[in-house]
């Protein structure tokens, strides 16, 4: 029963894992682009007086796109066209199946793995589902009996397939390196350091291969500069004909993509769930010096954030005269919370408990993934607002005559040096 | 070649050196596009190009993260942008130190006005010393051009448009008529 449990448990929380950073991107989109073009972005929706910077403002989406009317065209094949959006969602939210949260918790003698399934082939596996993803699109736009959105499916189809290529081809370097189509082996295996200094990341060990793979990741997922499918702003895609819930699917299933892929490229290139330069062991080893030491960064981080919440507050107060005004005192009152927490923590910390450890292994490796996936999705946005659309025989160019060659050589380079150091060993 | 028209120093640089510029139209026509060049090694595997142009927008990021005060956008309805002194915004009407209207219906403002928006009726005034005095004194703001013509027009002052309200817009056509009680009042 607890096995049930705990299964069912561990689907729950990588499925949250992507929805519920959903509107977080959202914001880091609207807010990263507004501040890129030296706008103020959004910054009026509000619970209460509470804006949280403008992240209500996603709430505010979701209400108005639920109760929209749902208009379905008259000309529409009516099972694909509602098929498509689900479809869309569905895969971006299984490619997390395989994608470890952390390393596995053993604790009472138990291994829990943070993720859903331990699959050996999780690298093909990964292969396999994300090329799903070119369904939900085409069926979109085949199944909306409209040529505009024909054309933004084909466009589609024909993009993803060439860089599907590259993304396999990309991955084919880490794999030899590391051995293993366990992604949570590959995690694993990026402990330590390199030449002293540098953690042994993927990304160190095949920076080619790195670049290979996010380029063709922002292919995949359908982002500038490779949004010709979808052409939000100018060209029309495959979503033309859709609209309120359904359009928000695709909508939520290409922000769902983007975590997802930076999900993987951490995994694969950035060490995952790995501490920089504290593995598992170490963690385990010597909570009893880091949990004062990360309680104590917690209080230092909250101090922080009370200053810079005053400093938000004194400039709230030469703006607003209404609720608004006296919404940095929540953010005020949540760090010293934050701060009594880390003190209280700090002060009666006696020996940790047997489950003590782990679990502090457990939180620092999902805290440590957690950024490196945001830092990865603000990347995707980054470049959204620096790199201007490319033509599509450029995109096809580059695909077929560029990166192809450049992946293959990289498979074969990393074959021999791989093969002379064995033999000099 | 047509004396008046004398060579640019733009049309002398676009024209081969020591040759004399013979026409205007050659001239114009002298300027040579170079067509473009397939770019270099360095620049077509884009990497370089597109870390520069990504430190160019982090920086803008960052700047405004940190600097919101700098940033061009006001919060609207609670900032508002300093008006200048002459600021033309929507009209009044003075009134002498009695309290009666200043205008003297004169038509002066009516008949300057490029938009056709004001309408006066007169009427001869109680008082001798002053001839007329408007019956009614219809503005349409929604002609109005915010010319200030009508503020120059008005040889006894007394219409402006000092007031600095510039959020015109109502419910219905027939409040943007202004009648002279609202225009003297408001």
């Amino acid at each position: 029963m607890t096995d049930v449990l705990l299964i069912a448990a561990r689907a729950v929380l990588v499925w949250i894992f992507p929805l519920s950073l959903l509107p977080l991107v959202i914001w880091f989109e609207r807010k990263g682009a507004a501040f890129i073009q030296d706008r103020t972005g959004p910054n009026r929706a509000a619970i209460l007086g509470v804006r949280l910077g403008g992240i209500v403002h996603s709430l505010a989406d979701v209400v108005k796109l639920v109760t929209k009317e749902d208009i379905v065209p008259a000309h529409v094949n009516r099972v694909f066209y509602t098929a498509a959006p689900m479809v869309g969602m569905a895969v971006s939210l299984l490619t997390m199946a395989v994608v470890p949260l952390a390393d596995t918790l053993v604790i009472a003698g138990r291994e829990i793995p943070l993720q859903v399934s331990t699959l050996n082939a999780g690298v093909l596996y990964l292969l396999a589902v994300t090329s799903f993803g070119v369904y939900a699109i085409i069926l979109a736009g085949w199944a909306s009996n409209s040529k505009y959105s024909l054309l933004g499916g084909i466009r589609a189809s024909a993009q993803v397939i060439s860089y599907e290529l590259t993304l396999g081809l990309s991955i084919v370097g880490i794999i030899m390196i590391f051995g293993t189509f366990d992604l949570n082996e590959i995690a694993r295996a990026q402990s330590g350091t390199l030449l002293g200094f540098l953690p042994r990341w993927g990304v160190f060990l095949q920076p080619v291969g790195f670049l290979l793979f996010l380029t063709s990741a922002f292919a995949e997922t359908n982002r500038n500069p490779f949004d010709l499918p979808e052409g939000e702003s100018e060209i029309i895609g495959y979503h033309v004909e859709y609209s309120s819930m359904k359009f928000a699917l695709f909508f939520m299933a290409e922000y769902a993509n983007m975590i997802v892929s930076a999900a993987i490229t951490t995994t694969l290139f950035f060490g995952g769930w790995q501490v920089p330069y504290l593995s598992t062991q170490d963690l385990i080893a010597r909570a009893g010096t880091l949990v004062p030491v990360s309680f104590g960064a917690l209080a230092a981080a909250s101090v922080g954030g009370i200053v810079l919440s005053r400093r938000y507050a004194r400039a709230l107060s030469r703006v607003y005269v209404d609720l608004r005004a006296r919404e940095a005192d929540i953010y005020t009152a949540v760090f010293v919370l934050l701060l009594a927490g880390a003190a209280g923590g700090l002060a009666f910390l006696g020996d940790l408990p047997e489950w003590g450890p782990p679990v502090f292994a457990l939180v620092a490796q999902l805290g440590c993934f957690l950024v490196k996936v945001l830092f990865f999705t603000f990347l995707f946005v980054w470049v959204r607002w620096t790199l201007p659309r490319f033509r599509y025989d450029q995109l096809m160019r580059l695909g077929w005559k560029g990166m192809i060659p450049v992946a293959l050589a990289n498979v074969v380079v990393t074959g021999f040096v791989l093969y002379f150091l064995e033999s000099r060993r | 070649m047509n004396p008046a028209i004398k060579p640019t120093t733009r049309d002398a640089k676009a024209a081969p050196p020591g040759a004399q510029p013979t026409t205007p139209l050659a001239a114009l026509a002298g300027k040579k596009i170079p067509r473009p060049t397939s770019p270099s090694v360095g620049r077509s595997i884009y990497i370089v190009e597109v870390v520069k142009g990504l430190l160019i927008t982090i920086r803008h990021l960052v700047r405004n993260v940190f600097h919101q005060s700098r940033m061009p956008t006001l919060a609207y309805p609670e900032i508002r942008r300093r008006l200048g002194e002459r600021f033309r915004g929507r009209h009044r009407l003075m009134k002498r130190e009695d309290g009666t209207p200043k205008c003297v219906a004169c038509m002066c403002c009516e008949t300057a006005c490029p938009a056709d928006c004001i309408s006066i009726v007169a009427a001869e005034h109680p008082d001798p010393a002053i001839e007329k005095y408007a019956v009614r004194f219809d503005l349409n703001i929604m002609r109005c051009v915010f010319c200030g013509l009508c503020v120059e027009a008005c040889p006894v002052d007394a219409i402006r448009m000092d007031t600095g309200k510039y959020e015109l817009a109502d419910e219905s056509r027939d409040r943007l008529v202004y009648d002279i009680e609202f225009l003297l009042n408001r």
